[in-house]
């Protein structure tokens, strides 16, 4: 079981607010993950849920327990740290086993129990070395292996892939997300990163100044999202916005076009331009072009033969033209 | 090319920085040498020449080596006990955050900036005074009697003393070893279910091993030489109850005019001296590399 409630909880420092009144429910075995520029307040909320801050008002619930004022070991999550802070002096396998011993288990079945974490984590020739003598990659494995020992409620990571190179990045995001398919666990894992809460997420919270700005599935943010922020964080490269006449035309005070929903031809559309920086990447062209609208990122199937200086004609594709109005909401 | 160039360049110019540190050195520790193989007592110009090994027989076999070697250990001893017990708490103390922080860690040095004659005389007569001392002061107003700190329990005093001196040395290492600890470790102990006892053993315990090597032996080079403390209080007495080593190497080339003995028991103490970090460093260097 990890089913977790928020309800009305805020979180101040001092006189600044960093989380507004927040309500939010992570279902049991959800994979959740909190997306949202630095600073608008995720590793604080995701702190909040841990228990290593103390919320200013409102309410957290675990499994329809109250645990607001739990402390962290008593709520029965694990969390995974962006530094990792695996503990230096110890062994991997000490540091598996931490939990357990602070837990009282007993050592036969602590062994038996970090074995076989190491197994699945791969960790197992590992497991007599320090932290200090693996590789980033190594010790991002052993800070999960410490969490999963404990046969936690539910995961907490805060952006755990951060430190690592974009290759390793991308193994660990398949492992983190085949850890939960294999545990039905609940994680909630917090990152800057949009990609990694496309890839990864059942479920998204994208976050901003503290405020949830849309809750949903990956591509349900993709295809509606509610406002203007959650449609220029979204997607890769960022959405197109254009205001003026050409919004104007179709009654809203800003539309927005993603790069992939923008047709490109040499003969004529709705939009003529001069191609900029053409970006060839194989399976894909971004074009960079300057219109009278202001700069469109175009992107184009395949490899597609612009060159810089190069007139062409767009024209968005109708049926992908987000409206929003003048407070950015969704039309 | 260059670097074997600009190698023997640098050879050349630090010499003279090695040459006056190794003279430094040497010069007085040949003299000492020296002067221990020689009969040398200022009360008898006229005897002079080599004494063989007489003077060490002498320092030796005097009744108050044996104390002597005794208080040194138990002083160095008691004074690493208190403060590194006393300085790891402190240090977990001033770790928190409290108001006026900056101005109470300046405090906290301060004892380290007195010279060891002043305190040792403060203590001495403002502190343990049995009359008109503060602890005696204390002791009437709960109907008690003054101790007689330095006639009572010499050594123990002088322990006091010093360690009160050593105290903000090793508050002061500890408190930076402290504040270098990740905050993230923490909070996974924490996480994991390690209380505040826990947390200390396993966490900050086994972070604060260098800096606690660095401390003791730094201390302990500084202690084996105690002597202004003792010199300004009980002068080594009442008997030997007080006296260390370095005392009883002033009692013997100043007091007793025999040159040669207190050289002979210069010898000595750096000899022991040496066993003590030979010791040391095999037992707690190895926290060093790593
Ligand atoms: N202990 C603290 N004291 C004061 N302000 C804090 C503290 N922790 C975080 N903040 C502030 O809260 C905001 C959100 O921080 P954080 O949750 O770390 O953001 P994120 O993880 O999304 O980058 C930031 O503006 C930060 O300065
Ligand atoms: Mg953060």
């Amino acid at each position: 079981m990890g089913q977790i409630e928020l309800s009305q909880v805020t979180k101040g420092f001092g006189d600044v607010t960093v989380i507004p009144p927040l309500d939010l429910r992570i279902e049991d075995g959800e994979f959740v993950v909190f997306v949202g520029p630095s600073g608008c307040g995720k590793s604080t909320l995701l702190r909040l849920i841990a228990g290593l801050e103390d919320t200013t008002s409102g309410r957290i619930t675990i499994d329809g327990r109250d645990a607001t004022d739990l402390s962290p070991a008593q709520r029965g999550l694990a969390m995974v740290f962006q530094s990792y802070a695996l503990y230096p002096h110890m062994s991997v396998r000490k540091n598996i086993a931490f939990p357990l011993k602070m837990a009282g288990v007993p050592e036969e079945e602590r062994a038996r129990r970090v074995e076989a974490a190491a197994k699945v984590l791969n960790l197992t020739s590992y497991l007599d070395r320090r932290p200090g003598q693996l590789s980033g990659g190594q010790r991002q494995r052993v800070a999960i292996g410490r969490a999963i020992v404990r046969e936690p409620k539910a995961f907490l990571f805060d952006e755990p892939l951060s430190n690592l190179d974009a290759a390793l990045r991308m193994g660990m995001r398949l492992e983190i997300t085949e850890l939960h398919q294999r545990l039905k666990t609940t994680m909630i894992y917090v990152t800057h990163d949009q990609v990694e809460a496309m890839t990864m997420a059942d479920k998204i919270v994208v976050l901003n100044a503290g405020r949830i700005e849309q809750v949903g599935s990956p591509l349900e943010l993709y295809r509606r999202p509610r406002n203007l922020f959650v449609a220029g964080f979204i997607g890769s490269p960022k959405m197109n916005f254009v205001t003026g006449p050409e919004a104007a035309r179709r009654d809203a005070a800003t539309i927005g076009v993603r790069p992939e929903h923008i047709g490109i031809s040499r003969d004529g559309g709705d939009w003529k331009g001069t191609v900029g920086v053409a970006e060839h990447l194989g399976s894909d062209t971004f074009l960079h072009v300057t219109t009278e609208h202001g700069m469109i990122t175009v992107r184009a199937g395949g490899e597609v033969d612009a060159a810089h200086g190069d007139t062409i004609w767009l024209t968005p594709d109708p049926a992908h033209v987000h409206r929003f109005d003048a407070g950015g909401a969704r039309l | 090319m260059a670097t074997q160039h600009s190698r023997a360049a640098a050879r050349l110019m630090i010499s003279p920085a090695v040459a006056l540190l190794l003279i430094w050195m040497i010069v007085p520790l040949t003299m000492t040498i020296w002067f221990s193989f020689q009969q040398y007592n200022l009360l008898y110009p006229d005897r002079t020449g080599f004494a063989g090994w007489s003077n060490y027989v002498y320092f030796v076999t005097d009744f108050r080596f044996a104390p002597a070697i005794r208080n040194t250990l138990v002083l160095v001893l008691g004074v690493l006990a208190i403060t590194m017990i006393g300085g790891i708490l402190l240090a977990l103390l001033l770790d928190q955050p409290f108001w006026g922080q900056g101005i109470v860690r300046l405090l906290v040095l301060a004892p380290f900036f007195v010279m060891p004659t002043v305190s040792a005389l403060v203590w001495k007569n403002m502190f343990m005074n049995p009359v008109n001392g503060f602890f005696a002061h204390i002791a009437k107003a709960f109907g008690g009697q003054g101790f007689d700190f330095l006639g009572q329990a010499p050594l123990f005093s002088i322990i006091i003393m010093v360690a009160w001196q050593w105290l903000p040395f090793a508050t002061l290492i500890l408190l930076t070893a402290l504040q270098s600890l990740d905050r993230e470790q923490m909070e996974a102990a924490e996480m994991d279910g390690a209380g505040p006892l826990s947390r200390f053993v396993y966490i900050t315990l086994p972070h604060l091993t260098r800096a606690i090597t660095v401390v003791i032996l730094i201390q302990t080079i500084f202690l084996l030489s105690v002597y202004a403390e003792i010199l300004v209080t009980t002068n080594g007495g009442p008997g030997t109850a007080s006296m260390n080593l370095p005392f009883l190497v002033y009692l013997a080339s100043i007091v007793d005019n025999d040159v040669g003995m207190g050289a002979a028991g210069g010898v000595i103490a750096i000899i022991l001296a040496n066993i003590v970090a030979f010791f040391l460093m095999r037992a707690i260097g190895k926290n060093l590399d790593a």
